[in-house]
């Protein structure tokens, strides 16, 4: 194998590619965003002491788990034809993400001693108050690396919304590659600023974790 | 809304019955079972207003389980809890017979009751001055500077006016109590509730924390019930000591009597073996 790699093409289809990354970047902040704040509202729900509302949300949530990324993509696209493809992305990502970040808030809130909510009863504290100014922050402060971990997984899963005709930073290096026959260097290039990205951050998120020290 | 994991389910229905004045506390025929095992079994005792009463006996029979049903951590298997004339563990139907207390009737009732618990369980997300002002802001609704004023003032009685900005990890475990108790009074409760308050505690830190409980005692007029294995401080402030075991008072009376010279062979096989 004697492949000539072309310089030329690396340089010239990196504004496409970075062009793609905006996309990609908006995609996973956002999509990131909805599924901390979903996940939140579906860890809390599944305590209301009602099988009316826990057996639904369990349900939805099992669903959303239980089937591929790219056919729930796939059958949002076909069912909201006339929404913007990026805002159907983003809102299938931000909800496939949010039935795996309820499971870190579960944990997060199964984590806060029972002495907690115990002290709270004995200040005659509701149930809102109690939730709002002492079990959240106390649960969501032990998952944040892992919700952080769920958002670089989600920004690495970006490019399946090219089968939903967004082109994000693969669909551009796939585009430009095919174009000028230079696949292995877009794609390359693609790969190493994905790596750009997701390494600093990961690191970041293992510091958080050392410095929230539990 | 959601609320929380403690709620268990609700007992069956009892008959109304007034209880007698002066009782600020009155257990009537009350049942606390967990599975098949009997913790409390028809127990009937009261409190008087400013009365403080002391709660001994051996780990397991059931001292603990009075206190969490009084401030409602359980609900009664059986039986009604009377607090001030009030059912606390039902609720007058529309029938006039008592029923299960739903949530509403729990809080406002409670509300006369403060706790102070064997493991602390101060808010670590918040200072020393945030846990002690959150309930009189958000649930009586005081002013933040009033509930802030008190906060620095009982932070003063129970000695760590230095730590209104320290965080509850950054004290040892004798401060953090007192930051509970402190947390406790500032709810103003009629009744104060007291869980083997040094159990959790280093010897060397024991004394400072019963002190500040003697003083609390005898210079206020709430009413005190305490659980504890700490036989001196039991003999220095309690009105009334009653010996427990295997869900049942076994024998009450005044400290010097109780203490002294108890009628039982239990309570004296007990006290020799502790004091």
């Amino acid at each position: 194998m004697n492949y000539q790699w072309d310089w030329g093409a690396v340089r010239e289809s990196l504004p496409y590619l970075l062009d793609g990354f905006g996309i990609t970047l908006l995609a996973t902040v956002l999509g990131t965003l909805v599924a901390a704040v979903l996940g939140l509202v579906v860890a809390v729900l599944g305590r209301v002491p009602s099988r009316l509302v826990t057996v639904p949300v369990r349900a939805l949530t099992e669903f959303v788990r239980s089937t591929p990324l790219l056919v729930q993509l796939v059958g949002a696209y076909a069912i909201f034809n006339s929404i913007e493809p990026l805002t159907i992305g983003i809102a299938v990502l931000g909800i496939h993400y949010a039935s795996y970040m309820s499971e870190v808030y579960r944990a997060g809130i199964d984590a806060v001693p029972k002495g907690q909510w115990e002290a709270c009863r004995a200040l005659s504290m509701s149930p809102r108050r109690t939730w709002q100014a002492v079990i959240l922050p106390q649960a969501v402060r032990n998952v944040l690396p892992a919700l952080g971990n769920y958002g670089i997984a989600m920004f690495k899963e970006t490019p399946f919304l090219a089968v939903i005709t967004v082109v994000e930073m693969v669909a551009q290096a796939r585009e430009y590659g095919a174009n000028h026959f230079v696949y292995a260097e877009t794609f390359t290039l693609a790969g190493l600023i994905f790596l750009a990205a997701s390494y600093p951050t990961s690191l970041l998120m293992r510091r958080l974790e050392r410095r929230l020290g539990h | 809304m959601a609320t929380d994991p403690l709620q268990k389910t609700t007992p069956a229905p009892a008959d109304a019955e007034p209880d007698a004045p002066g009782d600020l506390v009155r257990f009537d025929h009350v049942v606390k079972r967990f599975g098949d095992h009997t913790v409390l079994d028809r127990l009937d005792f009261s409190v008087q207003r400013g009365e403080h009463v002391t709660l001994i006996g051996p780990s397991g029979s059931g001292k603990t389980t009075i206190l969490r049903l009084l401030m409602t951590l359980e609900r009664v298997s059986d039986g009604v809890i009377w607090v001030d004339g009030q059912p606390l563990s039902h609720m007058p139907g529309p029938d006039g017979r008592l029923r299960p207390a739903d949530e509403k009737h729990l809080r406002q009732v409670r509300k006369k009751i403060g706790m102070v618990f064997q493991q602390f369980n101060l808010f670590p997300n918040m200072k020393v001055l945030q846990n002690i002002t959150e309930a009189p802001v958000n649930v009586l609704g005081l002013g933040r500077e009033e509930a802030e004023q008190r906060a620095r003032e009982l932070l003063d009685l129970v000695g760590l006016a230095d730590k209104v900005d320290a965080h509850p990890s950054q004290l040892s475990g004798g401060q953090q109590q007192r930051v509970a108790i402190a947390r406790a009074l500032a709810m103003r409760p009629e009744i104060l509730l007291l869980d083997e308050v040094t159990s959790a505690l280093d010897p060397e830190l024991v004394a400072g924390v019963l002190d500040l409980l003697r003083e609390i005692a005898h210079t206020t007029d709430i009413t005190m019930l305490c659980v504890t294995h700490e036989m001196n401080f039991a003999r220095d402030i309690s009105d009334q000591v009653m010996m427990f075991d295997s869900g049942k008072v076994i024998e009450s009376g005044a400290p010097d009597k109780i203490f002294g010279d108890p009628d039982h062979e239990r309570t004296r096989s007990f006290l020799s073996a502790v004091l």
